[in-house]
């Protein structure tokens, strides 16, 4: 279970080197598509699809926990996911769990079309980076 | 798993400070509340003592500012304070609920009640020339708004006891005193002054029967205006609603007169007093306290008139007329600067330096006190003309009263501005003198008939 959070909180004491911590705005265009897919996956609720972020992406992609809440009412307000206040079967306390409508399945598959454009495009970039490193070496040799 | 009882008290203090951000709803905390509580579960699992989870948790849901700005943009609506209506799905408690059910409950059977007696014993008011029935209607609107309160705050005991008697005092004054109703005074003096009583008594069931309490004297200060304020909102809704209904049925060629007159205003005016009740129990900040900002607004202007009409009567060497209708327009306008004095006094925060609105506060109070002794003058000069008569002698006294509150209120206002005094003390003086007024009244309700032979 928390085997997905460990890296997060060690991360906090053991600095960067190994893994860059992707940029503040980067992780704000990517926030909608990452919850809405991770609610396409099945209901859930806040803490758990701050855990799943943070497993998918390996510890990399950083929000602070309190920042999933505001976007998870803004995603509720446009009805791409709607919310049940219910107490989980388990027993426990009583949770806000969110669910995917087909609404927002339009617009997960809209995001994966437009961010499906963008990474072809970037590694279209990232191959004539590596070309560009490589090619004029060998071309002005 | 059971926390700490240290860590719990820091939970509850975090919940707290982060639920002091007004687009924070309750069951946003809720929420964030289950989030931290989860991840110091986790924390645990690994490890962690208690305090050291608590910290972690805490650290990882970030900096609160950003969260409430977060907040704030999807939220921009709770800036504006609404008024938070118990609906079935939410965490609000079953007390609101209990409270929701009586006040329908309560408002429902008033209108049915004032519509049954404005109907019920003659259909119109020509068949009761004595006036008797609205009188009756007054007090029966009351004893539900009464009872509306004593049900929401489950109020048992003396202070029940009490009302309940002054309320049945009431009804037999109205009803069975042999007044003269044609030449006489008294019948309309009475039935002037028994709502007011009565309005004190409901004050009892307010403040829960803690009546030499000063700080919930002042509570039920606060209330009346509030209530004043919301019924006056909801009066004028309460018109378009009319107006258009009006006009509705106007307009498919029916007459609606019999239908507005005898049962919708009828029946949304005492409904509309218990719903008032109810709101300002309920409304947590909905609207920020009105009648305050009404207070900022008028004092100065109240204080610039009375000051020109003063220096008027002073130039000019007229004094005020001696017609009854003139001097109880006055007393209105005391009543009206009572009024604003009392509502600046509850608005205000205890530690505050006197500045300039003190000093306006200070004009309106000793120009209402010169502008009351002029009043004084006329009825005094009537007296001695045509002797006692009920309607003087009521006017008379109840100018006393005022005169005495608002001479004393202004020395302590201004020993307040000069800082010889705390305005603790100005506070003070207004809630020592709440039950003078229902005194007043029911010795003039209740005494004076007697007293003018019922005229």
């Amino acid at each position: 279970m928390y085997r997905s959070s460990m890296p997060r909180s060690s991360r906090v004491n053991a600095g960067s080197e190994q893994q860059p911590v992707i940029g503040k705005d980067l992780v704000a265009a990517s926030a909608v598509p990452l919850v809405l897919g991770i609610l396409a996956e099945g209901e859930s609720y806040g803490y758990a699809i701050s855990k799943r972020v943070s497993e998918l992406s390996d510890g990399r992609l950083d929000w602070a926990d309190g920042m999933m809440y505001p976007l998870l009412h803004r995603l509720e307000r446009l009805d791409y996911i709607e919310a049940e206040w219910r107490k989980p079967e388990d027993g426990g306390r009583r949770r806000k769990y969110y669910r995917l409508t087909a609404e927002g399945e339009r617009a997960l598959s809209d995001q994966h079309q437009q961010w499906a454009a963008v990474t072809e495009a970037l590694a279209a970039v990232w191959d004539g980076v590596a070309k560009l490193g490589d090619g004029p070496a060998m071309g002005w040799s | 798993m059971e926390l700490s009882a240290e860590v719990e008290g820091q939970i509850s203090q975090w919940r707290r400070y982060v639920s002091s951000h007004p687009t924070v709803a309750g069951s946003d905390v809720e929420e964030l509340e289950d989030h931290l509580r989860s991840q110091i579960d986790d924390l645990r699992d690994v490890g962690l003592d208690d305090g050291e989870a608590f910290l972690v948790a805490v650290k990882r849901m970030g900096r609160m500012d950003d969260m409430w700005r977060e907040f704030a943009s999807e939220h921009s609506d709770r800036l504006w304070k609404q008024l938070v209506l118990p609906s079935g799905h939410s965490s609000e408690s079953a007390t609101d609920q209990r409270g929701l059910i009586a006040a329908v409950g309560t408002a429902v059977a008033a209108g049915v009640a004032t519509v049954a007696l404005v109907n019920g014993i003659g259909t119109d008011f020509d068949s009761d020339p004595d006036g008797l029935i609205p009188r009756n209607i007054i007090l029966v609107v009351l004893a539900f708004v009464a009872g509306f309160l004593a049900i929401k705050r489950q109020i048992s005991g003396w202070p029940v006891v009490a009302t309940a008697g002054a309320f049945i005092a009431s009804f037999a004054a109205t009803n069975l005193y042999p007044f003269s109703f044609v030449d006489g005074h008294t019948a309309a003096l009475t039935a002037i002054h028994l709502p007011i009583m009565l309005w004190f008594f409901i004050g009892l069931i307010y403040v829960e029967g803690d009546w030499k309490n000063h700080d919930k004297r002042m509570d039920f200060i606060r209330f009346t205006g509030e209530v004043f304020v919301y019924y006056t909102l909801m009066a004028l809704g309460g018109g378009v609603l009319l107006g258009v209904t009006g006009g509705a049925f106007a307009a498919i060629g029916l007459d609606p007169e019999s239908l507005i007159f005898e049962v919708l205003l009828p029946g949304g005016a005492a409904a509309a007093a218990v719903v008032a009740v109810w709101l300002v129990e309920i409304k947590q900040g909905a609207i920020e306290n009105i009648a305050p900002v009404l207070t900022r607004v008028f004092t100065p202007l109240f204080a610039l008139i009375f000051a020109g009409f003063l220096a008027t009567v002073l130039v000019t060497g007229r004094g005020v007329d001696n017609d009854p209708e003139v001097l109880i327009l006055f007393d209105l306008i005391l009543v009206v600067v009572l009024g604003l004095h009392l509502y600046s006094l509850s608005a205000r925060q205890p530690g505050d330096e006197p500045g300039l609105f003190d000093y306006m506060q200070l004009a309106l109070v000793v120009s209402a006190l010169l502008i009351d002794m002029l009043v004084m003058f006329g009825i005094l000069g009537r007296i001695s003309e045509f002797g006692f008569s009920a309607n003087k002698t009521a006017a008379l006294g109840e100018n006393l009263v005022l005169l005495v509150n608002l001479a004393v209120a202004a020395f302590l206002s201004l020993a307040f501005v000069r800082g010889a005094r705390s305005w603790a003390k100005v506070e003070r003086w207004q809630t020592t003198y709440v039950p003078v007024y229902p005194v007043w009244a029911a010795v003039v309700a209740f005494v004076f008939p007697f007293v003018f032979d019922f005229v």
